[in-house]
């Protein structure tokens, strides 16, 4: 239990550590974030995110994660990651005639 | 005491216990150290209340002299809530409130199992959704009893006294009085004596893993089931009751 409890890091630091919460509102959606809260450690962050974020009926399944274990993308190299693709028109698939009769793509 | 008054003081009973716990969880409110406890004791602090409005409302229909859940709430004077001392004692620190509502929590829950399958159909309903909501609670204060025991030294130290001076509130919870004993016998209600043995087995797994000593059984108060309670208790439902005794009737 006691390495599952970040007590160094939390004798350290006094914040908790902070978690993102992601809940899927119902079966067959997939998960997306919806917020963050403070916790001890996992399990509490599972409680935590509970009592925060689906008091309301907005979950069927909850997802936490240490947010400092997420690696995000730096938004100083946005330009380098992002923009080479804005020119590809031709990665959208909108060269194709649409059939007739074709109603949803 | 014929079994109908027997049902009333039970299902009232139970109204006190969920109202009266409830009542002292929310004296913390904004008041808790950290903002994601502070909303899971809110919400358990609520639960703990819906439970006492389902009670008393059918407490009142039982009694059938047209009280509502407020004037069991708000009208009644100390010695005509019959709650267990456990419930009633003062917040303290956290460590504190969750020794006290893992020793609850734990002997309520195998309670409200018991009353799932007892035949007044209303409390058997009741109790299936209450169970829900206790398992939850039972099992988020259990982890903190956890951490807070395998913590650090002195949060063992504080936790397991915080344990020790709780223990002797917890001998009522099994004493069976004449309600207690007309509701097993009429209505196959709960066996306190089989739910105290679960308890003590149950209560001990959570300690150990706590890494927390189980006190021995010493002396035991009592008296909360009976309309006696502790010095804390006179303070505590003047504030709750204040509004519907300045101004009677108020409503909003």
């Amino acid at each position: 239990m006691r390495a599952n409890c970040h007590i160094e890091e939390i004798m350290t630091n006094k914040e908790w550590p902070l978690y993102e919460v992601f809940i899927r509102s119902k079966s067959g959606l997939s998960h997306r974030h919806c917020g963050s809260i403070h916790a001890a450690d996992d399990q509490l962050a599972l409680d935590a995110a509970r009592d925060t974020y689906t008091r309301r009926n907005e979950g069927v399944s909850i997802w936490v994660v240490r947010s400092s274990r997420i690696v995000a993308s730096d938004p100083a190299e946005t330009a380098a990651f992002f923009e080479p693709a804005e020119d590809k028109i031709y990665r959208h698939p909108t060269f194709y005639d649409i059939p007739d009769g074709v109603e949803n793509l | 005491m014929n079994q109908h008054q027997a049902l009333l003081a039970y299902v009232s009973r139970l109204g006190d216990n969920g109202l009266i716990l409830g009542q002292r969880m929310i004296e913390v409110v904004a008041a808790y150290p950290e903002l994601e406890e502070e909303l899971a004791n809110a919400n358990f602090a609520l639960d703990y209340i819906g439970q006492a409005r389902m009670f008393y409302t059918y407490a009142g229909e039982l009694e059938g002299s047209g009280r509502s859940e407020d004037d069991f709430a708000f009208l009644r004077d100390e010695n005509e809530f019959h709650n267990y001392l456990l419930i009633e004692q003062p917040n303290g620190h956290f460590g504190d409130s969750i020794a006290k509502l893992v020793l609850f929590d734990s002997f309520y829950l195998l309670l409200l199992e018991a009353l799932k399958d007892c035949n007044v159909k209303r409390l058997a309903e009741i109790a299936a959704r209450a169970e829900k909501e206790i398992r939850y609670h039972l099992r988020h204060n259990s982890q903190w009893l956890v951490r807070l025991g395998d913590g650090t030294e002195a949060s063992h130290a504080r936790v397991q006294d915080s344990v020790d001076s709780l223990w002797q509130y917890t001998g009522e919870l099994f004493a069976a009085d004449e309600v207690d004993q007309i509701f097993a016998e009429s209505f196959a209600g709960p066996d306190l004596e089989a739910i105290q043995e679960q308890w003590k087995a149950n209560v001990a797994t959570i300690l150990e893993e706590a890494t927390l000593t189980m006190p021995g059984d010493g002396w035991m108060a009592s008296g909360g089931k009976q309309g006696r309670h502790s010095e804390h208790f006179g303070y505590m439902i003047a504030e709750m009751q204040y509004l519907q005794r300045t101004h009677p009737g108020a409503t909003w």
